[in-house]
C-alpha cells in the first residue's frame, strides 16, 4: 500500500466508556477515491468510530489522520473545514428552513470559512451559490421551495446528502444512509451514491444492508466488539471464515 | 478567627434560603423538565402568607384609649386581645410559627394548581416558551402582591421569646463577641431539617425511588407501568411547599416586599448553575457556599479593598465556574454542558 | 402578483416602512396617539424590539438582560451631554459604542452556554448591573436620583464654541434644532428607519442565514464547518447596540437616565413586544412595541374616577363591581395587565400577531386563489 493515496488513516485508536471497550486497536486506511464500507453487528462500535472521525468523541489513544493532518482534538467545524462531511443516521437538517436555504448554508461555509461577518451583503447577489444549490437539489430530486421539516424521511436523507455534497468534501462519511428506506428509495440512493463515486469523492459508509454494501463498496472492514476482524475486498470478506462465524455463528 | 466564624454563621441562614429555593428549582427541572421562573414567586407567596396571617390575627377594632385622660383618644386594639386578653396577645406574637401551619396546605394547593392549571400544558412546548409563560406568571403574582400589600416592605417580627441573640461564642468557648440572632439560628436549623427531610423522602421511600428513577430515565419508568406524571405533579407541589416554607420563615429576617421573589429567584438560579443543573446535592452545597461567600464579601474589611464586591460576588463566582467548569460543581458529566 | 414583487424588493419595503413611520403623526391622531411624546416612544421601543429580534428571532437565544444595554446607552448619552456637548450625534454614537462593549463582555460569558442557561445568565447579569447602578456605581449613575443635567456641567465642546454660557439648563440639539417635540420624533423616526433597513439587510444576508441555521440546528452548523460562537457573539453585540441606541434616544428626547430602566421587568417588556408582534418577523417587533406603548399610555391614564365614568351606564351595584375588578389592571397596575397579556400571548398565540394575521390571510387568500384558478380553467 502506498501512503501517498491514503486519504484517511485511523491509527491505533482506542475508546472506552467506563469499563466498556467501544473501540480497541483500530487501524484503518482509506484510499483516495474509494468507497470503504464498515459493517458489523449492532454495538460493534461503528458509530463510535465515525464520531471519533468527526470530532464528536475524542479517542483515549491513537490518532485520526486526514490527508496528512491530525484531526484528533480538533473541533467539529475545523474538521469539516478540512474537508470531511458527514451524513447522520437521523438526518440533521434545518427543519425551519426551506430546501434551497438548507443547501445554501453549507455552500456558504465552504466559501466563507468558519466565520465571516457580512451582514450587509445580500444573499441574492450570490448567484453562484444559488445556481449551485439549485443544480444539486435537482440532482437529488427535491423541490427547492419545500419546507424541509415537512419532507418524508427518505427525502430528508437525500437533502442531507445534497447538503454534504454541496461542500465538495474530500471525504464523505455516511452513517446508514438507507436505514428505514423503502426498497425503491434505497435503490435510488445507491444510484446517487454511485454517481458521487464517479466524481472521485472518497466515502466511508456504515451500513446494515448487505445489498447496499456490496453494490457500493470497494473495500470492506468488518467490526465486531470494537475490533476489526476482517478487512479486504467484498469478495475476500464474503468468503472470510472469521466473518461468517461472527455473523452466522455468533 | 472569630470574625471568620461569625461571617460563616451569618452566611448560613441566607445560604439556607438559597438552598431551599434551588432545591425546588432543581426538583422541578429534573422531574418535569420545567424551568420555573415563577419559583421565586412561590417563595414570596410564602413570606406574604406570614404577612397575611399576621394581618388577620391583628384585625383590630377602634377602642377608647384609657391611658389618655385629657381628651377622647382612640387606638386600635386587635380583636384577639379584646376577646382573650393575654392569650390573644401571645397568639399574635406567634404569628409567624402559626403561618407555617397555614402555609403547608396553602402552598401545596398553589403548587398543585399551578402545575395542573398551567405548567402541564407546556411539557411538550419549547424551553423558551416554558420560561416565558412562567416569567409572565411571576410578573402577575408580583403585581398582585404589590396591588394588595403596597410597595413597601412589611415588618413581620418573630415571637418575642426568640427576638434576642444566642451567645454562641461563649457557648463554644470562643469570644463572647460572637452572638447570633435566635431567629436566624432557628432558620438555619429549620432549613437543614427540611432539606434532610426532602432527601430522606427521596432516598428512603418507594415514592422517592420512583421519582429519582423517573428523573434519570422517564420513559423507562413509564414503561414499567408507573404513572410518573402524577408523581411528578406531587413533586412540584412539594417543591412549592419547600419554597413557601422558606419564605414564611424568612419574613422575620427580611421584611417581605413585592420584589423579594425575583431577587431570590435570580440568585437561586445562579446557585443552580454553580451547583450543577440536575444535581440536588450540588444545589444545596452551592446554596450554602454562596451564602457564606456573600456574607464574607459584605465585611467592611473586604469592601474597603473591593468596593461593591458584596453586590457581585455571587455572579463573579458563577462566571468563574462557567469558564472553568461548565457543568457546575457537582453536575454530572455531559449533562447540559453545552 | 404585484404584492409579491413589492415585498421582495428591499427598496420598496423600506420606502413603505418610511412612509408609514413618518406619517404616524397624521394617521395616529384619530386614535389619540398623534402627539410627539408617545410617537417618540413608538420609535424608540420599536428600535429596541427590532434589535432584540435580531438575537431572539434569528438565533432563538432568549435573553432576559437587554434592559441593561438600554440603561448603559442612556447613561453614556447623558454623560456625553454633560461632558462634551448637547449635540445628540455624539451622544448616540457613545450610547451605541458603550452598550456594544458591555454586550460583548456579557455575551462572551453568557454564550458559553445555550438554552435555559443562557436565559438565566443574562437575567443574572442584568440584575447585577441593576444592583451595581444603585450602589457602587453611584458616582457614574447617581443612584436612585438618576443621572441628570446640571448647570455646572463642563460641556467642553459647547463652551469652546460658545462665548457665553446659556441661561438655565440647555436642551438637546441637532445642529441648532431642539430635539424635543416633533423634531425629536422625526430624529428618532429616521434612526428607526435606518435600524429597520439594517435589520432587513441582516436577515437577507449570508450572515443572517447562518444565524437562522444556528436557531434551527446548531449541531448541524458545527458539522457543516461553522464556528457558531463568534456568530452568536456578533449577533448578541449587534442586538445590544440596538438596545443602547434606543437607550441613547431616550436620553435625547429627555436627558436623564435612571437605573430602573435596567430592571428585569424592562427586559421582560421587550421580550413581550417582540413576541406579541411576531418573533422572527421584521415588522412584528415594531408593531408589538407600538401596541404595548399605546395601551400602556391608555391604561396608565385611568384611575378609579375615570373608570366610574366609563362604566356609568351600568346599574350602580354592577358598576362598582366592574370597577373593582378592573381597577387593579389600570393606572399603577399596568404591569399586571402586561403580565396577564404576556401569559395569554404565550399560551394562545406564541407566533404573535403577524402569524395570526397570516393564518387568517392564508385561509382567505387560498380560497380566493383557488377560485381564481378555477375560473382560469373554465
Amino acid at each position: 500500500m502506498s501512503l501517498d493515496n491514503t486519504v484517511l488513516h485511523i491509527a491505533d485508536v482506542h475508546k472506552s466508556f467506563g469499563g466498556l471497550h467501544a473501540l480497541s486497536d483500530i487501524d484503518l486506511s482509506v484510499k483516495e477515491g474509494t468507497t470503504h464500507a464498515i459493517i458489523g453487528p449492532n454495538g460493534a462500535g461503528k458509530s463510535t468510530l465515525l464520531n471519533v472521525c468527526i470530532g464528536r468523541l475524542i479517542p483515549d489513544r491513537g490518532a485520526v489522520i486526514f490527508d496528512g493532518e491530525e484531526l484528533t482534538g480538533k473541533s467539529p467545524h475545523e474538521i469539516n473545514q478540512a474537508g470531511v462531511a458527514r451524513v447522520f443516521q437521523t438526518p440533521e437538517i434545518f427543519t425551519e428552513l426551506n430546501v434551497l436555504d438548507n443547501v445554501i448554508v453549507p455552500i456558504l461555509s465552504k466559501r466563507d470559512g468558519s466565520y465571516r461577518f457580512n451582514p450587509m451583503k445580500s444573499l441574492k447577489q450570490r448567484r453562484g451559490a444559488y445556481d449551485e444549490a439549485m443544480h444539486l437539489i435537482e440532482d437529488v430530486g427535491l423541490n427547492p421551495k419545500d419546507m424541509s421539516g415537512s419532507l418524508s424521511r427518505g427525502d430528508k436523507r437525500r437533502l442531507e446528502l445534497a447538503m454534504c455534497l454541496s461542500q465538495h468534501p474530500r471525504l464523505l462519511l455516511l452513517d446508514e444512509p438507507t436505514a428505514g428506506m423503502s426498497r425503491h428509495d434505497t435503490n435510488s440512493t445507491i444510484d446517487l451514491l454511485k454517481k458521487i463515486k464517479e466524481r472521485g469523492m472518497t466515502k466511508v459508509v456504515i451500513e446494515h444492508d448487505m445489498h447496499v454494501v456490496f453494490s457500493l463498496a470497494d473495500r470492506i472492514s468488518v467490526l465486531a466488539e470494537g475490533r476489526i476482524i476482517a478487512d479486504g475486498t467484498p469478495e475476500e470478506v464474503k468468503n472470510s471464515a472469521v466473518v461468517q462465524e461472527a455473523y452466522l455463528g455468533g | 478567627m472569630d470574625a471568620i466564624f461569625l461571617q460563616i454563621l451569618n452566611g448560613l441562614d441566607k445560604g439556607g434560603a438559597y438552598a431551599l429555593i434551588a432545591l425546588g428549582l432543581t426538583l422541578a427541572f429534573g422531574t418535569l423538565g420545567i424551568v420555573n421562573f415563577a419559583h421565586g414567586a412561590l417563595f414570596m407567596l410564602g413570606a406574604f402568607c406570614a404577612v397575611s396571617i399576621q394581618a388577620l390575627l391583628t384585625l383590630s377594632k377602634k377602642v377608647k384609649d384609657e391611658s389618655i385622660t385629657f381628651f377622647d383618644a382612640y387606638k386600635e386594639q386587635p380583636y384577639l386581645e379584646i376577646w382573650w386578653g393575654d392569650i390573644g396577645t401571645t397568639i399574635i406574637d406567634y404569628a409567624v410559627p402559626i403561618s407555617i401551619l397555614a402555609a403547608i396546605p396553602l402552598m401545596l394547593l398553589i403548587g398543585l394548581s399551578m402545575e395542573r392549571g398551567l405548567i402541564r400544558f407546556f411539557y411538550k412546548r419549547t424551553h423558551a416558551e416554558q420560561i416565558l409563560v412562567t416569567f409572565g406568571l411571576a410578573i402577575v403574582i408580583q403585581e398582585l402582591i404589590k396591588a394588595n400589600f403596597g410597595a413597601n416592605p412589611i415588618p413581620t417580627p418573630a415571637p418575642d421569646i426568640v427576638s434576642g441573640s444566642a451567645k454562641i461564642g461563649s457557648a463554644l468557648g470562643l469570644s463572647d463577641a460572637i452572638v447570633y440572632p435566635w431567629w436566624r439560628l432557628i432558620y438555619l436549623s429549620f432549613s437543614v431539617v427540611v432539606l434532610a427531610a426532602v432527601f430522606a423522602f427521596l432516598q428512603f421511600t418507594t415514592f422517592g425511588m420512583v421519582v429519582r428513577a423517573g428523573m434519570h430515565d422517564r420513559d423507562m419508568v413509564n414503561l414499567m407501568g408507573i404513572d410518573v406524571e402524577r408523581k411528578f405533579t406531587i413533586v412540584f407541589g412539594l417543591a412549592a411547599v419547600v419554597a413557601g416554607l422558606a419564605g414564611v420563615m424568612y419574613a422575620p429576617i427580611l421584611p417581605p416586599d413585592y420584589h423579594i421573589g425575583m431577587d431570590f429567584l435570580v440568585l437561586s438560579f445562579v446557585v443552580v448553575v454553580v451547583g450543577g443543573m440536575g444535581s440536588l446535592g450540588g444545589a444545596v452545597a452551592a446554596g450554602f457556599l454562596l451564602g457564606i461567600l456573600q456574607s464574607f464579601a459584605s465585611m467592611n474589611e473586604v469592601k474597603s479593598i473591593f468596593p461593591g464586591i458584596d453586590q457581585i460576588i455571587i455572579y463573579l463566582v458563577a462566571v468563574i465556574i462557567l469558564l472553568v467548569r461548565p457543568r457546575g460543581l457537582m453536575g454530572r458529566k455531559g449533562v447540559m454542558e453545552d | 402578483m404585484l404584492p409579491k414583487k413589492i415585498t421582495d424588493s428591499e427598496l420598496s419595503i423600506v420606502l413603505i416602512f418610511s412612509a408609514v413611520v413618518l406619517t404616524m403623526p397624521i394617521w395616529l391622531a384619530p386614535i389619540g396617539a398623534g402627539y410627539p411624546d408617545l410617537l417618540q416612544k413608538f420609535a424608540i421601543f420599536g428600535l429596541f424590539a427590532i434589535g432584540y429580534n435580531i438575537l431572539f428571532g434569528m438565533t432563538g437565544y432568549l435573553s432576559f438582560g437587554h434592559a441593561a444595554f438600554l440603561g448603559v446607552g442612556s447613561y453614556a448619552a447623558v454623560w456625553s451631554f454633560k461632558l462634551l456637548t448637547m449635540n445628540v450625534l455624539p451622544a448616540v454614537v457613545f450610547g451605541v459604542l458603550f452598550s456594544g462593549l458591555f454586550a460583548f463582555l456579557i455575551g462572551y460569558v453568557s454564550l458559553r452556554r445555550s438554552g435555559i442557561y443562557f436565559s438565566i445568565l443574562t437575567l443574572a447579569f442584568a440584575q447585577m448591573s441593576y444592583n451595581l447602578a444603585y450602589s457602587v456605581l453611584t458616582p457614574i449613575t447617581n443612584g436612585e436620583t438618576g443621572l441628570q443635567l446640571t448647570n455646572h456641567d463642563p460641556r467642553i465642546i459647547d463652551t469652546m464654541l460658545l462665548d457665553q454660557a446659556p441661561e438655565g439648563l440647555p436642551s438637546t440639539v441637532l445642529f441648532g434644532v431642539k430635539m424635543s417635540g416633533y423634531p425629536g420624533f422625526y430624529f428618532c423616526a429616521l434612526i428607526l428607519i435606518l435600524g429597520f433597513f439594517i435589520a432587513l439587510r441582516i436577515s437577507r444576508s449570508p450572515f443572517g442565514l447562518v444565524l437562522k441555521g444556528i436557531k434551527s440546528n446548531q449541531t448541524r452548523m458545527k458539522f457543516t464547518g461553522f464556528n457558531t460562537r463568534p456568530y452568536m457573539i456578533t449577533a448578541f453585540v449587534i442586538s445590544g447596540m440596538y438596545a443602547g441606541l434606543a437607550g441613547s434616544l431616550m436620553a435625547v428626547t429627555d436627558p436623564l437616565a435612571g437605573a430602573e430602566r435596567m430592571q428585569w421587568t424592562a427586559s421582560g417588556e421587550v421580550v413581550l413586544m417582540t413576541i406579541l408582534g411576531g418573533v422572527g418577523t421584521l415588522i412584528g417587533p415594531v408593531l408589538g412595541a407600538g401596541l404595548i406603548k399605546y395601551f400602556e399610555n391608555i391604561f396608565s391614564a385611568f384611575n378609579d374616577k375615570a373608570l366610574h365614568e366609563l362604566f356609568a351606564f351600568l346599574p350602580d351595584g354592577l358598576e362598582n363591581f366592574v370597577v373593582t375588578v378592573v381597577s387593579p389592571f389600570v393606572g399603577e397596575g399596568w404591569h399586571l395587565t402586561l403580565g396577564v397579556l404576556f401569559m395569554i400571548i404565550i399560551i394562545f398565540l406564541p407566533g404573535g400577531i403577524i402569524q395570526g394575521m397570516e393564518k387568517i390571510n392564508n385561509r382567505f387568500f387560498k380560497r380566493s386563489s383557488s377560485a381564481k384558478s378555477g375560473s382560469n380553467e373554465s
